[in-house]
């Protein structure tokens, strides 16, 4: 089980592969020494390859958050093994890993809480490039201003502070802040569960733009099959922290294998069919 | 019949720290019915959380300026004191959101915070409090109340979390529940089944809600009308079906999709799955 959809048979390789992947957090009960351990996610095995987009369904506690922060290095995973175009990341030194992460970027659901509400559109975007001590200030500046009409953002907007643009237009400044660096795989977790259908629909494209335009890798990380069935070409079902099926968009939707697979798409009915029950 | 509830000119202004103003709200008038359910939908920043939680009486002097009329069974909402409002929050007006993980205390145990809500609005000894919290968990479908009960927030689903919290929201039998988002965070199966649970409780007890949600599926599932917000003004009202059907303004469309994208139309039918 999980060795992926027989489609991909990229001679290059993945772009990213995760074996056996877990993560256990240890709690400690209130107001007492008694540890307790529970695990997020066990013995996950993925493969992402150039230009393609692997979405990750399942609810929410199933362990799909924990799954995206372990595979952008923002946590450590208990065990397993992470590969970006062939390198072990988890045996990485400091400064190694300090030019993986450039590979590997990350956009959150909640962009308010996400982007620094005191810096402007301009200087959130550049940031990384001035982590990364990339440029002078005029050139991360200019590449900044690119970067956002690559997003489909105005460059007169980029003295604004993130809290005057509209929720959609923040997820644009999240992405543009993504891309600021040339990832080439971008980590999306739940990033469109906060906008209304239009904006969905709208970043999609974004997204479908470019992915076409720069062979960008995506992890859409979601609940919502809807968002994820216009976009992805692979989908891994998570359930109770394992996946419980991976296979090719296409495949899943037509004729999903398990049963929670079977549960999930059954209910995620149209307008129509709603209402015409609601009627009966 | 009166309305149970009924917004007039209502208006919502918040002060900026640069003294400059936020308008919010502006001039919206709408009704719910005893036992009705009415949909707000909206872009993010249109105004329907302010609503909310002006219907609550969340709003402090200091944080914004609040115009205008809001009746809730006859009784002024706005002319009231805090103590007053205390009282109707939760017990005549009650809220679920989004994320209930938020909502409910780390720390307690789950039958334990149902229980504090009971006390905070019947001078009711702990005991009963407690065992009146075992029903209104019974109520909303868990089948083991005694293990969920005893269970602290971190060992149940997030389906399981929202179920709680709605437990709480009901446990004073509130005659206007708003829900803000109730299924944001859930799968599909946990979203159809919270829905499912919300619309069995509603014809059951009678209970109004405002739906506050941005899936047009969410509002087909329970929604009698609808209010779509743009720019914290009203655009259009009316039966969901209607709104569905014949929208007349740009944001209704936008809001319920109804110029559904080609290739989902013809890509994914999920009646014939499974």
């Amino acid at each position: 089980m999980n060795s992926g959809p027989q489609s991909n048979c990229n001679p290059c390789g993945p772009l990213l592969r995760v074996s056996g992947l877990g993560k256990e957090y240890v709690l400690r009960r209130p107001f007492s020494r008694k540890k307790v351990a529970v695990s997020a996610f066990q013995d996950v095995s993925l493969a992402i390859f150039p230009g393609k987009t692997l979405a990750v369904v399942g609810e929410s506690g199933a362990g799909k958050s924990s799954l995206a922060r372990c595979i952008a290095l923002l946590e450590r995973p208990t065990t397993g093994g992470i590969e970006l175009a062939g390198q072990n990341l988890l045996t990485l030194s400091e400064k190694e890993l300090s030019r993986a992460r450039r590979k590997v970027q990350m956009i959150f659901q909640d962009s308010a809480s996400a982007l620094n509400p005191r810096l402007t559109a301009n200087e959130i975007i550049a940031e990384p490039l001035l982590i990364q001590g990339e440029g002078t200030k005029s050139q991360r500046r200019e590449r900044a201003l690119q970067l956002m009409e690559q997003v489909g953002l105005n460059r007169a907007s980029e003295r604004k502070r993130p809290l005057e643009f509209s929720g959609g237009q923040r997820q644009r400044i999240a992405i543009a802040r993504a891309l600021a660096l040339g990832p080439q795989l971008l980590i999306l977790d739940e990033a469109l569960s906060n906008l209304d259908a239009a904006n969905q629909e709208l970043i999609l494209k974004l997204l479908a733009e470019l992915q076409a335009a720069q062979a960008l890798s995506f992890l859409h990380i979601s609940h919502d099959l809807r968002a994820v069935s216009e976009f992805a070409d692979e989908v891994a079902v998570m359930y109770q922290g394992r996946i419980v099926e991976w296979r090719s968009a296409r495949d899943l939707f037509a004729s999903p294998e398990h049963s929670y697979t079977r549960e999930l798409l059954a209910s995620a009915r149209s307008v129509d069919s709603i209402l015409l029950e609601r009627s009966a | 019949m009166q309305p149970l509830i009924s917004v007039n000119n209502l208006s919502v202004t918040y002060r900026r720290a640069d003294a400059s103003q936020h308008h919010a709200v502006h001039n919206v008038n709408f009704e719910i019915g005893e036992g009705e359910v009415l949909g707000l939908m909206g872009e993010s920043g249109c105004g329907k959380t302010s609503i909310a939680l002006a219907l609550l009486g969340l709003l402090s002097p200091e944080q914004a300026h609040v115009s205008g009329s809001i009746e809730f069974r006859g009784e002024e909402l706005l002319s009231k004191d805090r103590r007053a409002l205390r009282a109707i929050r939760g017990a005549g007006i009650s809220l679920v959101f989004q994320e209930p993980q938020l909502a409910l205390s780390p720390v307690m145990k789950i039958r334990d915070q149902v229980a504090e809500v009971i006390r905070a609005h019947n001078d009711r000894k702990w005991d009963c409090c407690r065992a009146d919290a075992e029903l209104a968990l019974a109520r909303v479908g868990f089948a083991d109340v005694r293990r969920i009960s005893s269970a602290y927030p971190h060992q149940l689903s997030g389906g399981q979390l929202q179920r709680v919290v709605l437990a709480q929201a009901l446990a004073c039998n509130p005659a206007l529940l708003i829900a803000d988002e109730p299924a944001a965070s859930l799968d599909a199966r946990s979203q159809s089944e919270i829905l499912a649970l919300l619309r069995e409780l509603q014809r059951e007890l009678r209970i109004s809600i405002l739906l506050i949600s941005h899936t047009p599926e969410v509002q087909a599932s329970l929604a009698d009308r609808l209010m779509v917000m743009e720019h914290g003004r009203i655009v259009e009202q009316g039966s969901f079906e209607q709104l569905y059907r014949n929208p007349v303004h740009a944001c209704t469309r936008a809001m319920l999709r109804t110029t559904a994208p080609a290739r989902v139309a013809e890509e994914m039918d999920f009646e014939t799955v499974t």
